[in-house]
């Protein structure tokens, strides 16, 4: 009962470990970038990026992932340690010649021609000849199904169609690489979900490897293959989506993506060949995972996902059963959004299925919740 | 119904007429200082009462005078009269003044005419007028009177375009050594339309570096273009001479450097080439400007996108770049060629004989041989030449997509 979930983060970590036996596409070995030879926007950046693969850097603004993309581009260069590709390195390699596909925060459309011109203007200045242009024009525009639009203007198009194009100039010469820039960012909520499974369903249709660069958790989510965390210009966390969410290795990761509670408190005790901690968070115990090395007496931050915290489960049933006040509940829609005060704190979050009648709940009841063991886990202790 | 203030009619007309009455002060200041003063004198290139008013009779008789042949004894007798009237009048010297203009010579034998007619002398009008001068006896002396008698005339038009109306009416080239004006024009037009190259040159990579620097670099920049446009345009052409001269700073340093020897010092003041320096320095700004605020709208990101789509810096620079500055092109171009067409103080200043363009003709006539009828017309030519300019640029680049924004 205590494990019973563990076998999903396994496969996971399995299915990653096989990425690795692929040779990789892009390598960065030790990067660092520095703009005023003091602060460093990139810290000893190591990141291999297999062929095929939809990578992901998350993180938030000022977390260096766009630097990092763009020295990958070659728009910048690295201040120390050298960037591979597929095991050549490029540093003295201008943008113009390393055959990477761009698309832009803005799209950076050329507004003066039209988007056949657009998409026909990699391959000019490749010297391709206009026949087999005009096909590769209207190969790449069917692709992201803009197909008649040609002889349209960009300024012409709606926003989620000017996306389309940029996607397509940046796949049109057929790069085996692609690297996006928070391609998504100007576009309505809607959009940008039906263009997240656009991006998708074009990457899983070429055999083609993407770097994608956002700060929207659910937008990595839909999208990768792997997804790296980035915090002060350093990695935090590079795991498959699934594994991110369910074994977050730090407090940032698990506040970053998707939502957590955190409590803070002190080791008071070891079980299970020292693979559970029971914390004391001032006055509650609560039993949890130990992710990390930790000791008796160490501080650390547990963290819980509202949707595995239960109202009121039968007594016993789980490891960890606090009391509990309820402070506030929100309606929405599919769920119910429960703050609680417990722990000395008073936002604890819970989620319930939405269900008719919120449950018989109301604000100011006493009621008890509880979780698993693994569902908790122990993490390194971070100022909240 | 209403309160007393209310004005009638429906809301609409109200706020129209509210919003009209915040730009009255504006239209009225433009019609005062512009419109009228420009009206006026352009009216004057075609519209010429001086001597229809001295001498209307004589006038209405040389109406239906045979060119052929000398005028009556009455047209004589009047022209005699009219010439004792306005002469009591204190006129006639204006009269003469504008005959003269088409014939010369008329204002001296005015002056001797008139002299003669107050002592009354023997004979008939025409024996005595003749008598004084033979020229009275010249078809072309009668034919210059009856052509600067047409109140509304085309004759300054004719002359700023270096024709000229024959005693038979017919419209001529002007003899080889009186035609200037259209060299003129010519001379203006391609030294304006260096200017502007020059200007084009000197400013596209001004400008892109402004716009492509962090926002505090580029206002700093930006000031150091304005400044001379603060600084007073005398200080800043006679600076000009200060450095051009022939024992000016460039001479001397030249010289000092072994460049040219004391006796080569390089004349680049008063002539074509002072002009051309000091005006494409002075209308810089009008350049740059224009192209800074269209650069500034294009993404920096474009460069890079084309890069990353293979170009190399000049492909970059021609596909991507350069068609999106073309307003700012356009733009800058249209202002200093229009600017530098009618341009007058530098090329006064340090022109010399050579270096003087239309405008400084157009001020010849208003200030020192005050035909303003013909300086009017010059610049009503002047400024025919730039509405064919603007529309030219119209059809070829499309006036709305000039780049002031």
């Amino acid at each position: 009962m205590l494990l019973n979930r563990e076998h999903t983060s396994s496969t996971i970590l399995k299915d990653a470990g096989k990425l690795d036996q692929v040779p990789a596409h892009v390598q960065f070995r030790g990067v660092s970038k520095t703009y005023d030879g003091q602060i460093k926007v990139v810290k000893d950046f190591d990141l291999n990026i297999h062929t095929g693969e939809f990578v992901t850097l998350l993180g938030p603004s000022g977390s260096g992932k766009t630097t990092i993309l763009m020295m990958l581009a070659g728009f910048q260069a690295p201040s120390s340690g050298e960037i591979l590709l597929e095991g050549r390195p490029i540093h003295d390699l201008p943008a113009r010649k390393r055959g990477i596909g761009m698309v832009f925060q803005n799209y950076a459309l050329f507004p003066h021609m039209t988007v056949g011109a657009n998409l026909s203007f990699p391959l000019e200045v490749r010297g391709m000849n206009s026949l087999e242009r005009k096909e590769r024009v209207l190969r790449a525009l069917k692709l992201v199904r803009l197909d008649g639009l040609s002889d349209r203007k960009p300024g012409q198009l709606s926003g989620g169609q000017q996306q389309r194009v940029a996607i397509a100039r940046a796949l049109v010469f057929e790069p085996s690489l692609v690297l996006m820039d928070e391609p998504l960012g100007a576009l309505d909520r809607s959009l940008r979900e039906e263009m997240q499974y656009e991006i998708r369903r074009i990457h899983r249709s070429l055999d083609v490897t993407i770097v994608y660069v956002t700060h929207d958790q659910q937008e990595a989510m839909v999208m990768s293959d792997r997804i790296a965390v980035l915090r002060d210009g350093m990695i935090d966390q590079i795991e498959v989506p699934e594994g991110l969410y369910e074994a977050p290795t730090s407090a940032f990761v698990a506040r970053f993506i998707g939502e957590s509670n955190q409590l803070h408190g002190h080791v008071s005790a070891m079980f299970e060949q020292d693979n559970v901690c029971e914390v004391d968070t001032g006055g509650e115990m609560i039993r949890a995972l130990k992710v990390s090395p930790c000791h008796v007496g160490d501080q650390v931050t547990l963290s819980i996902r509202p949707e595995r915290v239960k109202m009121n489960p039968e007594s016993g049933r789980y490891t960890n059963e606090i009391s509990a006040t309820v402070e506030d509940l929100t309606f929405l829609g599919d769920q119910l959004r429960i703050r609680l005060a417990t722990c000395g704190r008073d936002d604890f979050l819970a989620t319930i299925p939405n269900v008719v009648g919120h449950g018989g709940l109301v604000e100011g009841d006493a009621v008890r919740i509880g979780w698993t063991v693994v569902d908790c886990r122990v993490l390194n202790y971070e100022q909240p | 119904m209403a309160g007393p203030l209310r004005l009638p009619g429906n809301p609409d007309v109200r706020v129209r007429l509210r919003a009209l009455s915040l730009v009255a002060p504006l239209v009225i200041f433009v019609g005062v200082t512009f419109v009228a003063p420009l009206g006026t004198m352009l009216m004057r290139s075609v519209y010429d009462p001086v001597v229809a008013d001295a001498l209307p009779k004589t006038l209405a008789l040389l109406s239906d005078w045979d060119a052929n042949e000398l005028p009556s004894e009455a047209i004589f007798a009047t022209l005699a009269e009219e010439i004792k009237h306005a002469s009591s009048e204190r006129t006639i010297g204006r009269v003469a003044g504008r005959i003269n203009r088409v014939q010369g010579g008329f204002r001296g034998l005015v002056t001797r005419t008139e002299r003669e007619l107050r002592t009354t002398g023997q004979g008939t009008w025409r024996e005595i007028m003749i008598s004084v001068d033979s020229l009275w006896a010249d078809a072309a002396t009668w034919h210059a009177i009856k052509v600067t008698g047409e109140r509304y005339t085309a004759r300054h038009y004719w002359n700023a375009l270096d024709m000229q109306i024959l005693s038979d009416g017919s419209i001529a080239r002007q003899p080889e050594e009186r035609r200037i004006y259209l060299r003129l024009f010519l001379r203006t037009l391609m030294v304006s339309g260096l200017i502007t190259l020059l200007c084009l040159l000197l400013g596209y990579p001004v400008a892109h570096f402004i716009a492509d620097s962090p926002p505090r670099q580029g206002n700093l920049l930006l000031i150091l273009v304005l400044i001379p446009f603060w600084t007073s345009l005398l200080v800043r052409t006679t600076s000009w001479i200060v450095l051009l001269q022939n024992q000016g700073v460039l001479n001397d340093l030249f010289v000092a450097l072994g460049l040219i020897g004391e006796d080569g010092r390089l004349s680049m003041i008063y002539n074509m080439t002072g002009t051309i320096i000091a005006m494409t320095h002075v209308l810089l700004p009008f350049m740059v400007l224009p192209l800074y605020s269209v650069m500034r709208g294009i993404p920096a990101t474009h460069m890079n996108a084309a890069a990353s789509l293979g170009a190399t810096p000049l492909q970059a620079f021609l596909r991507v770049y350069w068609p999106q500055s073309l307003p700012g092109v356009g733009a800058g171009a249209l202002l200093v060629f229009i600017l530098a067409i009618g341009y007058y103080i530098t090329p006064a200043l340090v022109g010399g004989s050579d270096g003087q363009l239309i405008s400084n003709m157009i001020a010849y006539h208003m200030q020192t041989s005050l035909n303003w009828g013909l300086a009017a017309a010059l610049g009503g030519v002047l400024l025919v030449g730039v509405l064919i300019l603007y529309m030219v640029y119209e059809r070829l680049i499309g006036i709305d997509r000039i780049g002031l924004r």
